[in-house]
């Protein structure tokens, strides 16, 4: 929220300026550069998985870190995003960047008739009606004969022929994830540091307050829901298209959206950088719990601490541990 | 002088309990209007029917010649009518700044974030938060919160602003202050409605008063008028002081 003067000076020459700009940059340069030396496919594939987590995290936070919503049932922009891009792939020949494309678009678009209806609700009541949105939409998919029902759907292999073979549209698929990550994190920023991000921000704190200030409370919950959904629906078509394969138990699976929400508390809700930061933590946690003798099957009751120590202890996470300590820091990592 | 608000017959209840019950009065461009009654009189109730918090069961709230009856609250203010809470109601994890810039970028004058953080520094000056713009609004103190409160409002640059209780808490010494502050906002233009228990006060700063006793419009005219009005003495008589301390000022 802190800009100074550059704000007024043009968007473009501030962004350049701010510390955000270079470290979403420098995230972005790691992810591309790391696998890329020694062609080292295993670090790739845990990277996607990153890349992620990040895109879940970072647009999770719009509604939870910005607007005080608590999306339980993320996971489904990025399910149902997967089965319109497979669907159109598959059935109707469309070519990858048009099918995640018209995902992005149309996932978001359905979110904010969703969130019109949805967001006159509140905090806890909010919250189920996330988780009820998700159960419901994978209940009609399951039932859905062109998406396949339950059995769910195949992409022939012939598809990763325009991308130059599977092999190399491996690589295509994670760069874009990659890009669709730092778009995430882009997002983020300009969303903060715009006069709608403001009134989310405000919504954050004191819905009625900010009402009263005359925030059009309605219409911009409906807005971040509808933007939180637009990525996470790109991402889902990609991660799909890769898997060649999409049924209702994996695209709608509330474990992954549990963990967004467990990487934004962990990063700091509300913040630009906390997000990567938290799934960054989480995943190096993830990976040493899972290779761990003693934790293997404990992942998951593991995160479920993590996330209520987070909340009764740092709510800020580790942002706000970081801005606590010391306070300048606000101005840097945003 | 023309009306810039005007309230007629406003109705609303809540269960079985009439908090208001058929208020009607009128709002000059321009004047400061007092509204005074006892606890539970109706006064925040009323509040919050003209701005939108809450829809009235009947009547109808005109805002510059609109019907704004049952509006939306963020639309009320964007017409033009700020308001503070008796409560105090800050952004609590954004700084001074930022709780003024909102109600600069939302409010009568839509403007960009960058103008609107102009029109904030200027009303925190106004109110004497200068020195505290990047503090965050949890830690100011009470009289700092109310200060805060009116800051905010200000900045979205209303025609009428609803004052509700911001001497209530504060010591005499913030009191002389906050009234001078509310002196200086009139001479910038803006009209103003304002609740106060402090009798002292309100009998100084208002053009006219209306007073509500349960739920209803008990009496209206100028602070000589009504303090000597013998149905509002009688209403304050549950408060022998109250009624003295009325009755002794101007």
């Amino acid at each position: 929220m802190r800009h100074g003067a550059a704000q007024g000076e043009g968007r473009y020459a501030g962004l350049f300026r701010r510390p955000s700009f270079w470290i979403i940059a420098l995230v972005i340069a790691a992810f591309v550069i790391a696998p890329l030396i020694g062609n080292d496919v295993e670090m790739r594939e845990s990277l996607v998985l990153a890349a992620i987590y990040i895109i879940l995290a970072s647009n999770v936070n719009l509604m939870l870190g910005y607007a005080g919503y608590v999306n339980f049932g993320s996971i489904v922009f990025f399910g149902l995003g997967g089965y319109v891009c497979v669907y159109l792939m598959s059935a109707q020949g469309w070519p990858l960047a048009a099918a995640a494309l018209a995902a992005g678009v149309a996932v978001s678009l359905l979110a904010l008739v969703f969130g019109l209806g949805i967001l006159r609700l509140r905090g806890a009541y909010f919250a189920l009606a996330t988780i009820g949105v998700n159960e419901a939409v994978q209940a009609v998919v399951a039932n859905f004969n062109p998406w396949g029902g339950s059995a769910g759907l195949y992409l022939s292999p012939r598809l990763f022929l325009p991308l130059g073979g599977a092999m190399q549209a491996l690589w295509v698929i994670y760069f874009l994830l990659v890009a669709v990550m730092g778009l995430s994190l882009y997002l983020s920023y300009v969303i903060k540091s715009s006069k709608f991000g403001l009134g989310l921000l405000a919504i954050g704190q004191n819905e009625d307050a900010a009402a009263v200030l005359g925030v059009p409370t309605p219409l911009f919950k409906a807005l971040a829901y509808s933007a939180s959904a637009f990525l996470p629906a790109i991402a889902g078509g990609l991660y799909f298209f890769k898997s060649a394969f999409i049924q209702p138990t994996d695209a709608f699976d509330l474990t992954l959206s549990t963990e967004a929400i467990v990487i934004v508390m962990l990063g700091g809700q509300g913040t630009i950088t906390g997000p990567a930061l938290g799934a960054y933590l989480y995943e190096e946690l993830r990976g040493w719990l899972l290779t761990s003798e003693t934790f293997s099957h404990f992942q998951l009751v593991v995160s479920g601490a993590l996330l209520l120590v987070i909340v009764l202890f740092a709510p800020g996470g580790l942002m706000g541990w970081l801005y606590g300590r010391w306070p300048r820091l606000r101005k840097v990592l945003e | 002088m023309t009306a810039l608000l005007a309230v007629e017959n406003l109705r609303k209840s809540f269960g079985g309990v009439h908090a208001v019950s058929g208020v009607s009065f009128v709002v000059n461009e321009g004047e400061i209007l007092g509204l005074i009654g006892p606890n539970g009189a109706g006064k925040s109730t009323l509040f919050n029917l003209i701005n939108g918090v809450m829809a009235p069961d009947e009547g109808r709230v005109i805002f510059r010649g609109i019907d704004i009856t049952g509006e939306a609250a963020y639309r009320v203010a964007r017409a033009g009518l700020a308001r503070t809470h008796q409560i105090v109601q800050p952004l609590a994890g954004m700084d001074v700044l930022e709780n003024c810039t909102v109600g600069a970028c939302f409010g009568s004058e839509n403007l960009s974030i960058g103008r609107a953080r102009d029109v904030a520094r200027e009303t925190a000056v106004l109110v004497g938060l200068e020195d505290r713009l990047t503090m965050s609004a949890a830690q100011l103190t009470i009289a700092g919160k109310k200060r805060l409160e009116l800051a905010r409002a200000l900045s979205a640059r209303p025609k009428l602003l609803l004052l509700d209780e911001v001497l209530a808490g504060l010591n005499p010494t913030e009191v002389e202050h906050m009234i001078g502050i509310i002196r200086a906002i009139r001479e910038r233009g803006v009209t103003i409605l304002i609740i106060e228990h402090l009798m002292q006060a309100i009998m100084s700063l208002s053009d006219r008063i209306v007073v509500l006793n349960i739920g209803q419009k008990l009496a209206e005219g100028t602070p000589a008028e009504v303090a000597n009005d013998p149905a509002v003495i009688e209403a304050y008589l549950g408060d022998p002081a109250l009624a003295e301390e009325l009755h002794g000022s101007p």
